[in-house]
């Protein structure tokens, strides 16, 4: 990126005086760049920007039966914060938020220094540890809905085998979380993978060297060269994850549809819910709102660390 | 993934110390069988949970699901696949994957790649605070914004029709970023050298520019068809006619029924994972560095 800007920078003339000619060329130069934008914002505008306001403005709005949506100032917001649901699927969405983002970061990078190191097989095991992230979310909540399936799944009989007992991975809260979150690591495992491993390749491999000679030992050659020089990775990868598991969607609706009573509701879930399945549109809106104030927070955070970054390296 | 394996270099052969090799040279070996142990077992443990679903999907109905642990089919049947193309219409809602996929791709990708190359390439006024906007949209989840999206497109009679799901998922923005990305990094003296010979705008983006872009357009292509065809979430609000259900909402739609056939849903899974699967193996590479470039899954 920092090329790239620098580069931007480069194609810029000073500030030099314009002759008439060039000036038409500049204009001209202005509207081609409009028309080169022109599908691109029609679209954005018809089908996001529009859809925006016109949810900020069913927020306000109550729609009861067939009726005409009604103004009621900021009831539904009002309704929010005394709403017991809404603040467990808040606390829901930031725990399972909490305990998968670690463990994806983690995971990522110890498989990332693994199959860097020198292995038999290294491109194929590599292939198939990214397999999972070409797979729908419907497919896997399917294929995790049989594997834990409560009275006979595969899981709970290997549990029964080896001596632990069975889960109750549907009927009770905890054990039905724990099977979402092991799904949504399992499908972002592979993307934090990637990235890792394409921050260690940067590394030069003479840091390791000049270590190895200085008698560091493995660990400690992990935890003062790696670690640190992949700052910039994890934050990126703690920015992502942090953004995918607030936005889990599909997993949880196939899975569980947010319960048993209510144990795995999400906001994203609770908002459907209530957009299409109580019908209380009104609702439902302003309970996206909070979405996307919450998105459109993390992706400035995103921003800053990027440019930051871009201003060390 | 193009990982040159020289980068780790193996101890042994790093130092020079002669009476020290043997002993690290055993120790290095070592280390790599720890590490292919541990490798393998965590591979194994990745990919069992699509194994799984082959297994369902060839079992005799509800076999996985009688007692006693039984980690391979007792036979394998073609019978999950032979109801699901008989009972519904698999192959409708595999073309409505398809069309819409393609349409969102083809659509997406062209008005990204023209968006992207504006703001990489000319200059006009506003061009960088229109920019930032178009990022910051880039996250937004469906779900923050569906009621209101769903009032849209049902004012404007594309419920329950393709263009409702289409022109909504064409809105996209990630590809816009990877675009402009590379158009700056394509050296100045080519696009200079063409407008020096009198090509226009229009004539260096089309004949200079986008010829230099076949790995860009892979990765856009590619990442958005994957996108398209896994998504879930708004396909199932916009659509309303069993016919017209592309594959994810039609997984739903057997989960659905009183008495889920687990083997029929494993069937279909894996009816709409094939084609993904095939296009990552062919194509690994575009994806991988789209993933890593672009942050989107």
């Amino acid at each position: 990126m920092t090329q790239a800007v620098a580069h931007a920078e480069g194609v810029r003339p000073g500030r030099v005086r314009v002759r008439p000619g060039q000036r038409r060329a500049r204009r001209r130069e202005g509207l081609v760049g409009l028309g080169f934008l022109a599908p691109n914002l029609v679209l954005m505008i018809g089908f996001l920007f529009v859809p925006i306001v016109l949810a900020v403005q069913l927020s306000f709005q109550e729609t009861r039966g067939f009726g005409d949506p009604e103004w009621v100032g900021a009831a539904n917001y009002e309704t929010m914060v005394q709403d017991p649901e809404f603040w467990r699927s808040l606390a829901n969405t930031v725990l399972f938020t909490a305990v998968t983002v670690p463990i994806e970061l983690a995971a990522g990078l110890s498989l990332a220094v693994l199959l860097n190191s020198v292995l038999p097989a290294r491109g194929l095991l590599r292939t198939l540890i990214v397999l999972p992230m070409v797979i729908s979310g419907v497919a896997s909540a399917m294929i995790a809905v049989i594997l834990f399936y409560e009275s006979n799944g595969l899981v709970n009989k290997v549990l029964e085998a080896v001596g632990l007992g069975r889960i109750a991975w549907q009927s009770e809260g905890a054990p039905a979380m724990l099977s979402v979150m092991l799904v949504a690591v399992w499908l972002r495992l592979g993307f934090n993978m990637v990235i890792y491993l394409a921050g260690l390749q940067a590394i030069s491999p003479e840091l390791y060297e000049a270590a190895r000679i200085d008698g560091a030992t493995r660990w400690q050659q992990l935890r003062s060269i790696t670690v640190p020089l992949l700052g910039s990775s994890t934050f990126f990868l703690l920015i992502m994850n942090v953004i995918a598991s607030f936005q889990v969607f599909d997993v949880i609706f196939v899975m569980t549809g947010g319960g048993p009573s209510g144990a795995t509701s999400v906001l994203v879930t609770y908002a459907y819910r209530n957009g299409f399945l109580i019908r209380e549109q009104g609702y439902g809106a302003a309970l996206g709102i909070v979405i996307l104030l919450i998105t459109l927070a993390f992706t400035f955070l995103q921003w800053r660390t990027n440019r930051s970054r871009d201003q060390v390296g | 993934m193009t990982a040159p394996a020289q980068q780790v270099p193996i101890a042994a052969e790093a130092v020079p110390r002669a009476p020290r090799r043997r002993g690290r040279r055993d120790e290095a070996r070592r280390g790599i069988v720890w590490r292919t142990i541990v490798a393998v077992v965590v591979t194994i443990i990745v990919v069992f949970p699509l194994y799984w679903m082959l297994v369902v999907a060839f079992s005799p109905r509800g076999e996985v699901f009688e007692p006693g642990l039984r980690l391979w089919p007792s036979s394998l049947t073609l019978e999950n696949f032979e109801k699901i193309f008989d009972r519904y219409p698999v192959w409708t809602w595999f073309g409505n994957s398809l069309v819409i996929g393609v349409f969102i791709t083809a659509i997406t990708t062209t008005v990204n790649l023209l968006a992207g190359y504006a703001f990489a390439r000319l200059r006009f006024a506003g061009r960088d605070a229109v920019f930032l906007l178009v990022l910051s949209t880039m996250m937004i989840p469906v779900q923050a914004i569906m009621v209101a999206q769903f009032k849209l497109i049902s004012g404007l009679e594309l419920y329950g029709t393709y263009w409702g799901v289409i022109l909504p998922g064409a809105a996209a923005a990630f590809g816009i970023f990877l675009a402009r990305q590379f158009f700056l990094s394509i050296p100045d003296e080519l696009v200079e050298a063409a407008r020096i010979d009198g090509a226009g705008h229009i004539r260096i983006f089309l004949q200079v520019v986008l010829p230099l872009c076949k790995p860009l357009i892979a990765v856009l292509l590619l990442l958005t068809f994957l996108g398209s065809w896994n998504d879930f979430a708004w396909p199932l609000i916009a659509l309303k006619e069993n016919e017209l259900f592309t594959l994810p909402v039609g997984l739903i739609y057997l989960k659905g029924q009183t008495t889920p056939d687990y083997n029929a849903i494993m069937a279909m899974s894996l009816v709409s994972v094939i084609p993904m699967v095939l296009l990552f193996l062919f194509f690994q590479r575009y994806f991988v560095q789209g993933f890593a470039r672009s942050g989107i899954r």
